[in-house]
């Protein structure tokens, strides 16, 4: 499963100059109450908690405080090739930033060497504005392009540019990480029924209530849940809502009716879409089936169940499912 | 002030695990049942229940709701939750007993390490502005930390892998921990850097896993435990968010909290007697070196008995983890006092430490 989504933050008066000046490739520090330059600089002095009275230019070159070597880069940092981060302490600061110093080799490394910020070609803003920091005392590294993973970091940038004359103010981070989930052993053999066009459910060993979806453990007495109920298609709505508002990534056009649907047999509702009649007519106790996708287009997941459709009976009476509302 | 006590300590054993899902549930039914088994509690006597867990470790919002169904939350519970290691969640059941609050508390922290690349979901705990647009991972963090040291003549590679030899030598006999066994120093030191100066030996394993510590008031604590392990001072400290402006090598949160808590008192600082057994939250082996000092354990100290964090650091609850260990040390008659300490965010940025004595 790969989530993806820009953090897109205001800068503050402090911040805002810092990144504004990064776009006219100018790197500002701060003076703290104890005297010491802190570049970048802080929003409030470490020791009194003021606001810096001005921000004023450091170097763009400094000195490597500390290092290490990067033999693979990760995504989403600076260079695809290997290369070092570094603390660096920048001409004229105390205090050190960290970013990526494109050495080439882990033996040109060393703590103590100088080194200078190569600014990125397009700028708008950003702590990236500076591509990395290139050996002063070395060989000259050839430039290359930071490493991207395809279509994410790039376009939420882009969505930050201020326009050249305005001042920077917003921040846009584009995160992208790749998560890899395990089901449990009840959520297996829930999903497995699934792809059989079953529904199985489990049963607490102690109050003997049945949930579905299966759970690792009864919520009412946190023991594990360890034996099989097959439940039918069929149920009854114990409570819903007529969804008429769009949103990005919406599946269905609205409106359309979610609806907390109590199979037969089981102790817990879940949510589901109701479709084949018009949302108007959806009411509780209605009784309803699931329709289910063609065996075809089946696999290990629920939404092997399009939707559930009412199935013509009389109504459920509220006695009936009243306790699961 | 109210007595309080560590009365139990359980924890999952720290694996990779294709069985565990990242609400947790499946790794502390079994931990909740051994604690129940040890105290003869049930889940109605807990009075205050608190976790420690991460949305980004799960990849999912709310993730520690589902953790709930592993209590059995009918009738309702008073329960919390800390977005921090477990030893936080901790910290606020014991202040939940100071206050009169509850008798009993539970705190329990989970997480599966292995759901997503680790190294860059924790590049998601630095500073938002500056410096995780860049993608800085753990490991790399604290290999810019471990380098200062060496440069500055605090450790050696070598004195690091004697960290990690120990470390995994005593790891045997702890059943939880994930690696362990006789490495010689000498071998390690010719295995490859993976982040230079870190090679893997220094940093600890990615691993699954979860713990829980019962706390209870004076009298019941008595009652619950034949030897209850005392907690006579708890603090927290933080430092800087800004890497940059850190002093680096003195993990001054980690001595400030111990100082606080009365645990820097080997050299006299109010502590009442030695301590016999430390259990520090180092991910990275240089990190023990620098909490010793900052901590100003001496050598007569046993440090990490259980083989600490290099062995096994479930995120999340490996720090209320070192807490349980030391705890146990005393429960079992090991240790008449000892220090548990965990650590949280870049390069040991935050720190909290917590003596506990037999009486």
């Amino acid at each position: 499963m790969e989530i993806a989504f820009d953090y897109t933050r205001s800068l503050g008066p402090v911040l805002g100059q810092f990144m504004t000046a990064l776009r006219e490739q100018r790197i500002l520090g701060a003076r703290g109450a104890d005297g010491r330059v802190h570049a970048p600089p802080f929003e409030y002095d470490p020791v009194t908690a003021a606001p810096p009275d001005e921000l004023f230019p450091v170097g763009s070159a400094g000195t490597v405080v500390t290092w290490s070597w990067v033999p693979e880069p990760l995504a989403g940092q600076p260079l695809d090739q290997p290369f070092a981060w570094a603390l660096i302490r920048l001409d004229g600061a105390d205090t050190a930033m960290l970013h990526a110093v494109d050495a080439g080799s882990a033996a040109a490394m060393r703590t103590g060497m100088r080194v200078r910020a190569r600014w990125a070609d397009a700028r708008v803003g950003s702590i990236r504005d500076i591509a990395c920091f290139d050996p002063l005392d070395g060989p000259a590294a050839e430039p290359h392009d930071a490493g991207l993973p395809e279509g994410g970091f790039a376009a939420g940038a882009a969505a930050a540019v201020a326009a050249p004359e305005e001042p920077v103010t917003m921040t846009v981070t584009p995160v992208w990480l790749r998560y890899e989930h395990t089901a449990s052993p009840a959520e297996s053999v829930y999903l497995r029924g699934l792809a059989e066009g079953r529904l199985v459910g489990q049963r607490c060993p102690v109050c003997r209530k049945v949930y579905i979806p299966a759970r690792g453990a009864c919520p009412v007495d946190g023991v594990p849940t360890d034996s099989e109920v097959e439940l039918p298609d069929s149920g009854t709505i114990t409570t819903f809502s007529v969804v008429n508002v769009g949103y990005p990534g919406q599946r269905v056009a609205p409106p359309y009716v979610a609806a907390a649907v109590l199979l037969d047999g089981a102790d817990i509702a879940f949510q589901h879409l109701v479709l084949g009649c018009d949302p108007g007519e959806v009411r509780m106790g209605m009784r309803v089936r699931a329709v289910w996708r063609p065996p075809a287009e089946r696999g290990t997941t629920a939404e092997n169940i399009s939707h559930f459709a009412p199935t013509g009976e009389p109504d459920a009476p509220y006695e009936s499912y009243a306790r699961f509302l | 002030m109210t007595e309080v006590a560590v009365v139990a300590f359980a924890q999952s054993p720290c694996r990779i695990r294709d069985d565990a899902t990242t609400g947790g549930v499946e790794m502390l039914v079994p931990i909740f049942a051994e604690v129940y088994r040890k105290t003869g509690l049930t889940r109605a006597d807990i009075g205050f229940w608190c976790s420690g867990s991460s949305d980004y470790l799960a990849g999912r919002a709310f993730s520690f709701v589902q953790a709930v169904d592993a209590i059995g939350a009918v009738p309702p519970i008073m329960e919390s939750h800390v977005e921090m290691d477990g030893a936080w969640a901790l910290y606020e059941a014991w202040v939940k007993i100071v206050c009169g609050e509850a008798e009993i508390a539970l705190a329990y922290g989970f997480g599966k390490s292995s759901g997503a690349e680790l190294r860059r979901v924790l590049a998601l705990q630095l500073d938002p502005y500056l410096v995780a647009p860049l993608w800085p991972d753990s490991v790399s963090v604290a290999s810019l930390q471990a380098r200062l040291g060496i440069e500055a003549g605090l450790w050696t590679e070598k004195d690091m892998a004697d960290v990690a030899a120990r470390s995994r030598a005593a790891a045997v006999a702890n059943p939880a921990a994930q690696v362990s066994g006789d490495v010689a120093v000498e071998d390690l030191l010719g295995r490859p850097y993976v982040a230079d100066p870190l090679r893997a030996h220094d940093c600890a394993p990615v691993g699954d896993g979860a713990a829980v510590v019962i706390l209870a008031s004076g009298p019941r604590a008595r009652e619950i435990c034949d030897r209850p392990a005392w907690i006579t001072g708890f603090a927290h400290r933080i430092e800087s968010g800004s890497l940059g402006a850190r002093d680096l090598l003195t993990a001054s949160s980690a001595a400030g909290a111990a100082l606080a808590a009365g645990a820097a008192g080997a050299a006299g600082n109010g502590l009442r007697g030695p301590v016999d057994v430390a259990e520090l939250h180092a991910p990275f082996t240089h990190q023990e070196i620098l909490l010793r000092r900052a901590l100003r354990l001496g050598d007569e100290v046993e440090v990490n008995p259980s083989g600490g964090a290099l062995c096994g650091n479930p995120m999340f609850a490996a720090g209320l983890a070192r807490i349980g260990c030391a705890a146990q040390a005393i429960m079992s008659g090991h240790a008449e006092r000892a220090v548990g300490h965990a650590t949280s965010g870049p390069a040991l940025q935050q720190n909290l430490v917590v003596v506990l004595e037999a009486r």
